[in-house]
């Protein structure tokens, strides 16, 4: 059962990747480029997104269990750490570079080009990177940890 | 409104849509780098629900064609780029789907400090390589 919900899940999402372009690098490169001919295009479609997944989130945060009843563990809302903003300053930088993130990497796998298997084939090697990295010099746990506790 | 932006409110209401699927039938969050990460590293067990997922959300571009794909960067930068991405969305916990959307859907600041910091690194480092050599020259 988990298996075709989150199938499903994972059709809607790409479905809504492909209809927005947001698989297109140039698009969002035009959507990155405030200064250019700037394309606010995707502008909506992160609102959109936002508006729509906001009142699930509402309701998980409220009952703290799905719709089947199993626990929702959502991740803490007010930790600020290091490793927070130098990770998303770090994936600034690559997105950027490219325009392209991990979903759309992955959607762009399909049309078998060179260009996204040497993306999405450094994208996992910069997960085994951060392994390499001791913890300590990063302050927190990585994994699973960074869901657990309890929702605030 | 023009068909177009139509077209991406439309899209990003079902990646909401597929965001709020995951949660309210799987009890899960719809990072997609975190998701990645756990399928290619993580537990076999553990595994069933995020193949699933990745699979799902590759089979519409299967199905349907990405239509025209327009590469901007070389080989070596999307290898540089992508490296960044990998390692920097899990040192942040999070990229444009599990900071961008579930994130700021679940009112976190956390994820909106996230979000703006990697969106305003992204539009300078679009900036310095798009124009400059504007400034250089100036």
């Amino acid at each position: 059962m988990a298996f075709v919900t989150a199938l499903v899940a994972g059709i809607l999402f790409g479905l809504g990747l492909l209809l927005s372009r947001m698989c297109d690098p140039q698009r969002v490169l035009a959507f990155l480029d405030v200064t250019g001919h700037w394309n606010p295009a995707l502008a909506f479609t992160m609102g959109g997104a936002v508006l729509v997944a906001t009142p699930a989130f509402l309701f998980a945060r409220r009952r703290r269990v799905d719709l089947f009843g199993q626990i929702v563990a959502l991740p803490d809302r007010f930790r600020f750490d290091r490793r927070l903003i130098g990770g998303s300053a770090l994936f600034g930088i690559g997105w950027g570079l490219s325009g392209i993130c991990p979903g759309p990497g992955l959607l762009l796998l399909t049309g078998g080009s060179v260009q996204s298997w040497v993306f999405v084939s450094g994208v996992v090697a910069g997960f085994y990177l951060l392994g390499l990295v001791p913890a300590s010099s990063t302050d927190g746990a990585s994994g699973d940890a960074r869901l657990a506790g309890k929702p605030r | 409104m023009a068909p177009d932006l139509w077209k991406s409110l439309c899209g990003g209401m079902l990646i909401g849509a597929g965001a709020a699927t995951l949660l309210l039938l799987n009890g899960k969050i719809a990072g997609i780098s975190g998701i990645l990460e756990n399928a290619v590293k993580g537990m076999l067990g553990a595994k069933a629900w995020r193949v699933a997922f990745l699979l799902g959300l590759a089979l519409p571009a299967a199905v349907l064609g990405l239509g025209t794909i327009d590469f901007a960067a070389s080989l070596p930068v999307l290898a540089a780029s992508g490296l960044l991405v990998g390692f920097g969305t899990r040192l942040g916990s999070g990229c444009t789907s599990g900071h961008g959307v579930c994130g700021l859907a679940n009112l976190s600041p956390r994820s909106l400090l996230a979000t703006t910091i990697f969106m305003g690194v992204a539009v300078v480092t679009v900036f310095l390589v798009r124009h400059g050599a504007l400034l250089w020259h100036s």
